[in-house]
């Protein structure tokens, strides 16, 4: 499935006349920024520079050369527990998929970026706070299966909150599950890169996202295992402001680096680059996107 | 206060009115025999009243109780035990004891959660949840014993890893990470027992193995009760309710293929029998080890993919 038709839709709308809608308020600075300027600029805040957290499909728009074929869409979240709280768990389900357009947490496919085929695993926060339940470890087992057999690197963009409360054990075997998936792609010499973007916590961090031969993160998201709350709780005294931060954690020497979104597309693409020589992609591996050899000079450096 | 010591108070009591009954009765010349056998049967009936059906937060309560066999009951009771300490980087943590171990005469690498029976051990222990370091030290372990074809046997409790500042700064995530990914290819047979509390990827980190056994009332959930109330509903004193939606006894996990095997305990609990409980441990793990034993390497790692691949595949 190409990049779905909504999306195309959304994009070829043209923008009503001027709106309260249409405006937002950074988070950060407190600016308020004109939503299609916000867009046009990688959902970067144009006065403080903060990294507002991205729609997959969006993510997925900036990164890719050209189509983008999904795989385990057709893939839905069952109510294996019977949860209820407030409101019974496939209502939630239901609540979110209206409002984010989404399926589930993460979005998989096949793509190629800067002309390098790839796997591409992109989770989404709006999405039951991008936690994985059955269906996110199912589509990113997938993703390396199916990567593993094309002999293809992943590239998987992380954003969750951690296990999904609802779907009990369940969720959290999926950190075992993709664990083994990651591991087999690594062993038959695959290439993998996690971009952590804010947040990263809990199961997710604590498999996949952890597990990367290059783990990247987005300029200061927040990466960690206990949500900043749970420590706050359990220790009764207030935290850093930089604690558990990108910044923070490549202090530590826990990440290999942080990575502004605007430079992010290049530097993946370098990165892809150095990954290349390990596998080369099997015959009929990706649809869409021709190989071309990136432009060097196409990338901007930082450091 | 745990639910299970409260509830089993009053029978504490009936208890030790049975013991005095019969020491007066073996002292004095009177026939106290069918008083005695009175008080047994009411003793026996409130048992099976109190303890013969469970609820999910009386099984957490049970899990936690401060007299139920730890980890290093379950260590002790091996044939013979080589501690090996530390993660060989920073320091040793522990809220895990690991190494060499022979299990009715068999050679394995023994791993421990332990949360520490007094208070100077819990602090030692961190209340059995492992920092970076306890997981690094199991990463060890499992490449030593994948090295030298031994066999790697686990006991789970633990309400969860750590969740400090110290913890946080070496990278607790990329240790319970690499833990797993450790066990995901090891070559060697792997059993995981839970014997207490199976806290989230803390516990999980030990638990990625190709038979995962438990005790009848042992918990195993995606976030400790507490943690999930808070994560939920911004409130840990929801506890109770948080148990008994997240599906977290030994049944439920049996029959959502979670756990292989689940090990009975005695009425009343694992403490009432801590020796013979920790025997049927052991015979258990040993039964799992013979079974595993016999098969080479890439069945054995194919086996251990399979069981987790299928782990939530069916939601489609």
């Amino acid at each position: 499935m190409p990049m779905p038709e909504w999306l195309r839709l959304r994009r070829a709308q043209p923008v009503p006349a001027e709106d309260a809608a249409q405006w937002t308020k950074c988070p950060k600075c407190g600016s308020m920024i004109y939503k299609p300027d916000l867009a046009a600029n990688a959902w970067v805040c144009t006065s403080c520079g903060h990294h507002f957290r991205m729609h997959a499909f969006d993510r997925i728009a900036m990164l890719v050369d050209a189509d983008f074929t999904e795989i385990g869409g057709e893939l839905v979240p069952g109510d294996p527990l019977g949860w209820t709280d407030k409101v019974p768990y496939p209502q939630k389900l239901a609540r979110d998929r209206e409002k984010s357009k989404l399926t589930e947490g993460v979005v998989c496919g096949f793509a190629s970026i800067g002309g390098y085929p790839v796997a591409l695993g992109v989770m989404d926060f709006n999405f039951r706070g991008g936690t994985m339940g059955s269906v996110v470890g199912e589509r990113i087992t997938q993703l390396f299966e199916r990567a593993r057999e094309r002999k293809l690197p992943v590239v998987v963009f992380t954003a969750s909150g951690g296990a999904r409360m609802e779907e009990g054990m369940l969720a959290l075997m999926q950190m075992a599950k993709t664990t083994l998936a990651v591991r087999r792609h690594h062993d038959e010499g695959g290439y993998y890169i996690s971009v952590l973007t804010d947040p990263t916590t809990g199961g997710v961090s604590a498999s996949f996202a952890f597990q990367a031969d290059v783990v990247l993160a987005e300029a200061r998201a927040a990466i960690g295992f206990a949500g900043r709350r749970v420590i706050e709780q359990t220790i009764r005294q207030k935290l850093p402001e930089n604690f558990q931060t990108a910044e923070f954690l490549l202090e530590k020497g826990a990440i290999d680096m942080v990575v502004e979104r605007k430079e992010l597309k290049d530097r993946l693409v370098r990165l892809l680059d150095y990954g290349s020589g390990a596998q080369r992609p099997a015959n009929g591996a990706v649809s869409g996107g021709s190989v071309v050899t990136p432009q060097p000079d196409s990338a901007e450096t930082r450091a | 206060m745990n639910v299970i010591v409260e509830r089993e108070k009053g029978l504490l009591q009936l208890e030790q009115r049975i013991d005095e009954l019969k020491a007066q009765a073996a002292q004095q010349p009177v026939d106290m025999t069918a008083e005695i056998r009175a008080l047994e049967e009411k003793y026996a009936q409130i048992q099976r009243e109190v303890f013969g059906t469970l609820s999910p937060w009386q099984r957490v309560n049970m899990a936690r109780h401060p007299k139920r066999p730890l980890g290093s009951d379950y260590i002790r009771a091996l044939d013979q035990f080589d501690e090996l300490h530390g993660d060989r980087h920073f320091r040793d943590d522990h809220a895990i004891a690991g190494g060499f171990a022979k299990l009715r005469g068999r050679r394995v690498i023994a791993i421990a959660q332990d949360k520490g029976r007094d208070t100077k051990e819990k602090v030692l222990r961190n209340f059995g949840m492992p920092s970076p370091e306890g997981y690094r030290k199991v990463i060890r372990l499992v490449k030593l014993a994948d090295h030298l074809g031994l066999p790697v046997v686990t006991f789970i409790d633990t309400s969860g890893a750590d969740p400090g500042i110290g913890s946080e700064e070496r990278a607790q995530s990329e240790a319970i990470a690499q833990s797993l990914y450790e066990l995901a290819e090891a070559r060697v047979p792997i059993v995981a027992t839970i014997i207490g509390e199976g806290g989230s990827g803390g516990a999980l980190a030990l638990g990625l193995a190709d038979r995962v056994l438990i005790l009848e009332h042992a918990v195993y959930s995606v976030a400790s009760p507490e943690g999930a109330a808070a994560i939920l509903w911004g409130d840990a004193a929801r506890a109770e309710e948080a148990a008994t939606r997240l599906k977290l006894t030994s049944d439920d996990l049996l029959q959502f293929g979670i756990v292989d095997e689940v090990i009975p305990e005695p009425i009343g609990g694992a403490h009432r029998d801590a020796p013979g409980t920790v025997t049927r441990v052991l015979d258990a793990v040993d039964a799992a080890l013979g079974v595993l034993s016999a098969l080479p390497p890439d069945q054995l790692r194919e086996g251990r993919y399979r069981k987790f691949r299928r782990i939530g595949a069916a939601a489609g």
